[in-house]
């Protein structure tokens, strides 16, 4: 079965380059108008096409770049020819190092949320943090960003609004110039997680155990966390999956308005100047990213499930 | 001393239902003695479970105490606060409850689960709590006591659990345990075995229990004294063995009489076989062995067959071959003389429209969203094209048929009871005016009054149009009232057929003879004089079938 999910996700990977290919077709121009701009000569622009082999049918094009990708090779960048896999290997570290530093944060903050709001369900602060989270969701993030940014860096002005990572900085200097993205994305990638949790745990209250777990006079903190919660893991692994691939995303767009310089920054650039094999590149590392939470959310609810992990 | 060890006294509990508290307990008081056992029995709805639960100062969600108090040692629960409560539950009053393997969570082990009442009281550490899970898993005769603890609840069979679940209840050397139906989700053989360890267990270690159950036959083999209870009120009360021989209250007597035998009915021509199964074999997919192998089974126009046996002998399976959901792998089903089609899809609309099918559960195969009216409409439309008027008006008439009153047409099933549901569901079999109708487990979710109510609805029902039932059953009281042929099948074969007569009277095959004789009597010396005998090689046993 594992296996069968592996082909399926390497088959999306190449159904999702095709899609990006089209796309990206589909804007005007390409990377050379967009370097040359409007007012170049067609005879400049000709030359600079078949300079760059962009002359040649967009079939042979993608196969081309689908043979190179196969065998590893993603090529050099159109615009300034360097080579892509330094490109983003400078910034996939980046944008991990947002990404995880979000998660690490919001995952145990979530799944905390929830499991108190299962135990005090219908209580005032079972809706407070409902209303919190729900309404952090309800915003797009961008907007978040800029809320944020104007409380805490131009009201308050504890943390920088420009997230301008380095590679000479030391780990603190690198989370403290992170605060903002992280909690950014804390709050867009929370109230799914939290809300899941508590709706995995409630719907399981009703259940026979849980009744036996009261008459034999357990706490109700350990009834949840004891009895409902591992039952309840399936649902909540992949929330959280589905959250974690959302949050390498998702950066795209707070990387942009936190100037962060991450693989999202990377791509939007890259979407600009029509830089084909960059975009190409950098939508296989979200997309195999996204493939491979799925993968590891199937795996972990098939563990959770002592049916499944002791067959007789 | 002369203080009670529980003494609840004018309890008055109540319920919300649909937005209105209604008393579901009216009233009730109750006296347990150290070691005595008590019996409360009744139908669903007799609040027996409700008021067993108090002794553990417990209502369900959506319940409240009104008034009344419930004394332990001269303690009265209804003013405890829940963590007080907490620290009597699990430890001094235990609950088993009716579903083992519902109650038993999936995540841990029984172990685990066994030793979580014991240690979070401060009771034992780990060491002292695996010691004596081993010792009353003996007791309770599971197999392995050292190794069965690390098992998982779904690595065990259901009498098992409910076997662990016993053990669990005692864990803590409590006061009282609260056994709320503890054998009714069991097979008949298992639900002696368990029975059997339930008491012994009980009896040795002096423990006081509440016995709750529907079924008198069981409640004589365990109680001291019997409560009778319906809609919340004290029908009876009294000593176990004057109650069951001189009954007082005629709603007590009816109880009694539910298993009363329906004499055979002869004059049917023999030879009319409506449909003949010939060596039948069917596996599910996968590589397992046959689910059934080789069965042949006749039924006679306008008779019914009975299939018996317990779960996983394969009775479910032989329904699904014959409705075409599951094709055999093997041999040919033959329904008024020609071969019908082993598959579903291939078999034409008049085969279908001529067996229909009753199922267990009339909740879950009746579409909620649909009223009565539609759910009887569809067949109408769909095998015989009745529309509008005509179809308004048969419907009414199989309202009329199974006794239902005709505005119950345009309600939805969650408006009616247990037993309305399932006479919907005949009629909706009706509806398709079949010859054979499949019976699966019909009455099996019901409580024994009603259940006798659908079985008698079902025989006038074939008196007057003459249809064959196919019958399937683990229940032998059901087999024995309706049935004209017995098919007994064990592990997917046919162990003993024949008129209901050949089969009843002895001598029986040994499965035929085990499943016969595990049927609870009313006699309360009846499972003393079993275990007797099975343990001297008179009777047969699980294991003497087995092996």
């Amino acid at each position: 079965m594992l296996l069968k999910r592996l082909v399926l996700g390497i088959l999306t990977l190449v159904a999702i380059s095709l899609l990006i290919t089209l796309g990206v077709e589909a804007l005007s121009g390409d990377v050379c108008t967009a370097m040359m701009g409007q007012m170049a000569s067609a005879a400049k622009v000709a030359a600079c096409h078949s300079q760059l082999n962009l002359n040649l049918p967009m079939h042979e094009r993608y196969l081309t770049w689908l043979w190179n990708f196969m065998q590893g090779d993603l090529g050099n960048a159109l615009t300034n020819h360097r080579s892509i896999a330094s490109l983003i290997g400078n910034r996939i570290g980046n944008t991990f190092f947002l990404a995880g530093l979000a998660a690490l944060v919001a995952v145990p903050l979530a799944l905390t949320l929830g499991v108190i709001a299962a135990l005090y369900r219908n209580s005032f602060f079972d809706r407070a943090i409902s209303i919190v989270t729900l309404s952090g969701i309800s915003v797009p993030d961008f907007f978040i960003a800029y809320i944020l940014m104007a409380i805490f860096a131009v009201w308050l002005g504890v943390l920088p609004a420009i997230s301008n990572l380095d590679q000479s900085m030391d780990l603190w200097d690198r989370i403290y110039i992170s605060a903002l993205p992280v909690l950014t994305l804390t709050v867009a990638v929370s109230a799914h997680m939290m809300r899941m949790t508590r709706a995995a745990i409630v719907s399981l209250l009703a259940s026979p155990y849980i009744e036996m777990a009261k008459l034999k006079g357990i706490r109700p903190s350990r009834i949840i966390i004891k009895h409902a919660l591992p039952n309840a893991l399936s649902p909540i692994i992949q929330v959280v999956m589905l959250n974690l691939a959302w949050l390498v995303v998702g950066v795209v767009i707070v990387e942009v308005v936190f100037v962060y310089p991450g693989l999202g920054a990377l791509m939007i650039d890259a979407v600009f100047l029509r830089d084909m094999p960059v975009v190409q590149a950098t939508a296989m590392v979200f997309a195999s990213v996204y493939v491979i939470l799925n993968l590891l959310a199937d795996i972990l609810s098939m563990l959770s499930n002592p049916r499944l992990r002791h067959r007789n | 001393m002369s203080q009670k060890l529980l003494e609840v006294s004018d309890l008055l509990i109540e319920a919300d239902i649909d937005g209105v508290w209604k008393p579901i307990v009216n009233s009730l008081s109750m006296t347990l003695e150290r070691g005595e056992i008590i019996g409360l029995i009744g139908e669903s709805g007799a609040g027996k479970s409700t008021f067993g639960l108090t002794a553990l100062g417990y209502t369900k969600p959506g319940c409240r105490i009104v008034s009344g108090s419930i004394k332990l040692d001269g303690v009265d629960l209804t003013q405890m606060k829940e963590p007080q409560l907490r620290e009597i539950r699990g430890d001094r009053v235990t609950y088993v409850a009716q579903s083992a393997a519902a109650s038993f969570n999936p995540a841990h082990t029984l172990f685990e689960q066994f030793a979580e009442s014991a240690v979070q009281h401060g009771k034992m550490t780990m060491a002292e709590a695996r010691e004596r899970s081993v010792e009353l898993f003996r007791q309770l005769e599971l197999p392995d006591p050292e190794l069965i603890g690390e098992r998982y609840p779904h690595q065990v069979s259901g009498g098992q659990l409910q076997r662990a679940m016993t053990a669990m209840a005692l864990g803590c050397d409590p006061d009282i345990i609260v056994f709320d139906e503890p054998t009714t989700a069991l097979d008949v053989t298992t639900q002696i075995e368990v029975l059997g360890a339930i008491r012994e267990a009980v009896k040795a270690r002096n423990v006081a229990a509440i016995y709750i159950t529907h079924d008198l036959a069981v409640v004589a083999q365990m109680a001291d004294r019997i409560m009778v209870l319906r809609y919340g009120d004290l029908i009876e009360e009294g000593d176990a063995r004057s109650m069951l021989t001189n009954p007082q209250h005629e709603y007590t007597r009816r109880l009694l009489n539910v298993r009363a035998l329906r004499e055979t009915r002869k004059g049917h021509d023999e030879d009319n076989v409506q449909l003949s199964i010939e060596n039948i074999t069917a596996s599910y997919a996968g590589p397992k062995k046959n689910v059934l192998e080789d069965i042949n089974v006749n039924i006679v126009k306008g008779k019914t067959v009975a299939v018996v046996g317990e779960s996983g002998s394969g009775k479910s399976t032989l329904a699904r071959v014959i409705t075409g959901l599951l094709p055999p792998s093997h041999g040919k089903i033959i329904f008024n003389g020609t071969e019908l089609n082993p598959a579903l899809s291939m078999r034409s609309k008049k085969d279908l429209q001529s067996i229909q099918m009753i199922y267990q559960i009339a909740d879950i195969a009746m579409n909620p969203r649909h009223k009565i009216k539609k759910i009887i409409g569809r067949p109408l439309q769909f095998y015989l094209g009745l529309t509008g008027k005509q179809k308004d008006e048969r419907v009414l008439e199989l309202l009329r048929l199974i006794e239902i009153p005709e505005e119950f047409a345009e309600r939805y099933p969650g408006q009616l009871s247990g037993g309305e549901k399932q006479r919907i569901c005949i009629a909706r079999a009706l509806a398709a005016e079949p010859e054979l109708i499949i019976c699966d487990e019909v009455t099996s979710a019901l409580d024994q009054l009603v259940a006798k109510g659908i079985l008698d609805l079902l025989l006038n029902l074939q008196k007057e149009l003459g249809v064959s039932y196919l019958f399937i059953t683990h229940d032998l009281a059901t087999v024995k009232s309706i049935a004209d042929e017995i098919v007994v099948m064990y592990q997917g074969k046919v162990v003993e057929q024949g008129s209901k007569v050949d089969i009843l009277t002895p001598p029986h095959a040994p499965y035929t003879e085990l499943l016969l004789s595990s049927v609870p009597e009313m006699d309360p010396d009846w499972l003393t004089n079993l275990v007797g005998k099975r343990k001297r090689g008179e009777s047969p046993t699980s294991e003497s079938i087995t092996t």
